[in-house]
């Protein structure tokens, strides 16, 4: 098996989101980066089919700034076997633009999964795995979260509104993966005294044409002064009226 | 512009209204027509309706393969249509198939793809949206360059607005294989449960139901809604497996954005926020008076669920009874 992982380096889903001066980004000074906690599920399942499989080789690919080597060092420690840097100043608000330079270094690796995470928790855009998938021509599941894979075909299961989707797609393909696929593991010391010696590539990003312009990024409009109504059940019927007369909702 | 709906067995998904009213806010904006566009086996129940909301034209393209969704035959028959039909903006829901559908679409296109938008409007000409990002600690607004401009709108958002319209119905087959990736079957969850990020009420619990037995009081509230209400959990309470991932509001789990959310016996913790702050009105039923989730909420009680909840349930049976 052999299989590649795209990751992104994102901020700690626990950060103080303060606006940069140029009121379109974020200011990174004392920001915290990890894994993309969706793509530590992709990490996760590729070492478990390689291990499965007996032999293989993991590759996980980021593209993003310089520091992005660390995210890849954090993918070797679980224990991914080498990784490559495509490297860029900034990653681009276009899903489009990162898909295409991630699908360029993927073409022709031979892999027979490439896996992503469902989406990156900074962007929320949902969309690079299977747009990679679209420009390599493979076949691709998303939101993955349960998977079975044997011969050359796999069957997959999605959460939808209402139930799963039991999806049937033949390999090599791509994946892009959901919470409960699977517990990634966490580093051991062995691993990160490991991933210092793994092979790690660095070269620049053939970023496509970016075709969308951040216009402005703003703090979320503060929700409307909330009122306590009261105290135990002797509020609740005070709560009704409000919610029918004030909010109009019921 | 075209609107891509959704259908279900036949019938058409409610979503369906909001992307038709999404694209009619873009087409008086732009100055132009909507083309709703659905894809299935065979005729969808209620799609002569749609010229209510704002449809210039109605098109069903049929195929023996595309009752169920068909992920690369769906991309592949819509993208040809952009591609030849002259849309300036192609308009999906940000559903489960939609966030799988449109990103395929767009790649196929080369054009740039907005996700999960919960505002769009036109400057100068050209597509602009609204989304959040960093678990909704920000929200960005984007300029969408090159034609036609691709948007998925998030759940709940649009609210259907009555704009008549033609609502022309056509139908035509397709020919074409569904592509290398089959859905073999639904797995349904209960019949005729609401799915939390569809529910125009959602009523959510966390560790404050202490365990999963008591989340009664809160079926028993959502069900006083008389279907309109789903039941929605904490991360704490679906780790600690007393609900399914299904039902999981936040950041790992669904957004959501419904008319009315209560939260009962959540704390209201960053993650969870993230997949609830855009709801239009926010409950939260407390224990503690200095929980973070009175910071977001409209309306707040402080008190014990186990007392108010029930009184709750009592007076909006009274509503509908
Ligand atoms: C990467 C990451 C992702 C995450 N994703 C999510 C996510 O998607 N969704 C999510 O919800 N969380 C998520 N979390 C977890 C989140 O940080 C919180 O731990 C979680 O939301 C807490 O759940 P809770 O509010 O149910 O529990 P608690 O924080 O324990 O709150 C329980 C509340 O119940 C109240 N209470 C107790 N008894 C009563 C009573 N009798 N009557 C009334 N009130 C009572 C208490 O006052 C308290 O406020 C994530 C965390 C991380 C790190
Ligand atoms: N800059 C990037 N470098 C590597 N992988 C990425 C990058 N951006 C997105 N991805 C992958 O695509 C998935 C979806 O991201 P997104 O479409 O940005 O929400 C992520 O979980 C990653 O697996």
């Amino acid at each position: 098996m052999k299989i590649a992982v795209c990751i992104k380096r994102v901020p700690d889903s626990e950060t103080r989101v303060k606006i940069a001066a140029d009121g379109k980004s974020l200011d990174e000074a004392g920001v915290k980066f990890i894994l993309n906690p969706y793509d530590e599920f992709a990490v996760e399942e590729a070492l478990q089919r390689k291990e499965q499989a007996g032999s293989g080789e993991v590759v996980v690919i980021a593209l993003g700034p310089a520091a992005a080597q660390e995210t890849i060092r954090t993918a070797l420690a679980m224990g991914a076997d080498r990784g490559t840097l495509l490297q860029a100043d900034r990653i681009p608000a276009d899903g489009l633009a990162a898909a295409t330079a991630l699908a360029a270094e993927l073409k022709g690796g031979g892999y027979d999964l490439i896996l992503f995470g469902k989406m990156a928790i900074d962007d929320y855009n949902h969309q690079v795995g299977p747009m990679v998938a679209e420009l390599l021509d493979l076949p691709c599941v998303t939101t993955v979260a349960h998977l079975e894979i044997e011969g050359g075909k796999g069957v997959a299961e999605r959460e939808i509104e209402g139930g799963l989707e039991v999806v049937e797609f033949p390999l090599p393909a791509v994946l892009t993966t959901d919470k409960g696929l699977n517990e990634p593991r966490y580093p051991a010391l062995k691993g990160i005294m490991a991933a210092k010696k793994k092979p790690l590539d660095v070269k620049p990003a053939a970023l496509g044409a970016g075709r969308m312009e951040v216009v402005a990024m703003t703090p979320p409009p503060d929700r409307k002064e909330g009122k306590i109504v009261g105290e135990g059940g002797a509020a609740v019927a005070e709560l009704v009226r409000l919610l029918r007369e004030e909010a109009k909702v019921l | 512009m075209l609107a891509v709906l959704e259908q279900r067995d036949g019938a058409l998904r409610k979503v369906s209204h909001e992307v038709v009213t999404g694209a009619r806010r873009l087409a008086d904006a732009l100055g132009g027509s909507v083309d709703a566009l659905l894809l299935a086996a065979g005729g969808v129940k209620g799609a002569d309706q749609l010229g209510r909301f704002g449809a210039d034209k109605v098109i069903t393209l049929t195929n023996a393969a595309f009752g169920m969704y068909a992920p690369e035959g769906y991309a592949r028959v819509i993208a040809e249509r952009a591609a030849t039909g002259g849309y300036r903006a192609v308009v999906f829901a940000a559903s489960a198939t939609g966030k799988d559908l449109a990103p395929r679409v767009a790649a196929r296109l080369g054009c740039a793809l907005a996700q999960d938008v919960t505002d769009v409007g036109v400057e100068a000409g050209a597509v602009v949206v609204t989304r959040p990002v960093y678990a909704g600690k920000a929200l960005l607004t984007l300029k969408l360059a090159g034609t036609p401009a691709l948007v998925s709108l998030r759940p709940n958002v649009f609210t259907p607005v009555e704009r008549p319209r033609a609502g022309v119905v056509e139908s035509a087959a397709v020919d074409g294989s569904a592509g290398r990736v089959v859905v073999q079957r639904i797995r349904a969850a209960d019949a005729g449960a609401l799915d939390v990020a569809e529910a125009p009420i959602v009523v959510s619990g966390g560790r404050g139901l202490k365990e999963p037995a008591n989340f009664k009081v809160l079926e028993e509230l959502a069900a006083a809604f008389a279907g309109r209400a789903a039941v929605g959990a904490s991360r704490a309470v679906v780790d600690a497996g007393w609900r399914p991932h299904a039902d999981q509001v936040g950041q790992t789990g669904k957004t959501v954005s419904p008319t009315l959310y209560v939260a009962v016996g959540i704390s209201g913790a960053i993650q969870h926020l993230a997949g609830m702050r855009t709801s239009k009105v926010i409950v939260a039923i407390n224990k503690d008076k200095d929980a973070p989730i009175f910071k977001v909420a409209d309306y707040g009680i402080v008190g014990d669920l186990f007392e108010v909840v029930p009184k709750l349930t009592e007076e909006i049976k009274k509503l509908h009874g």
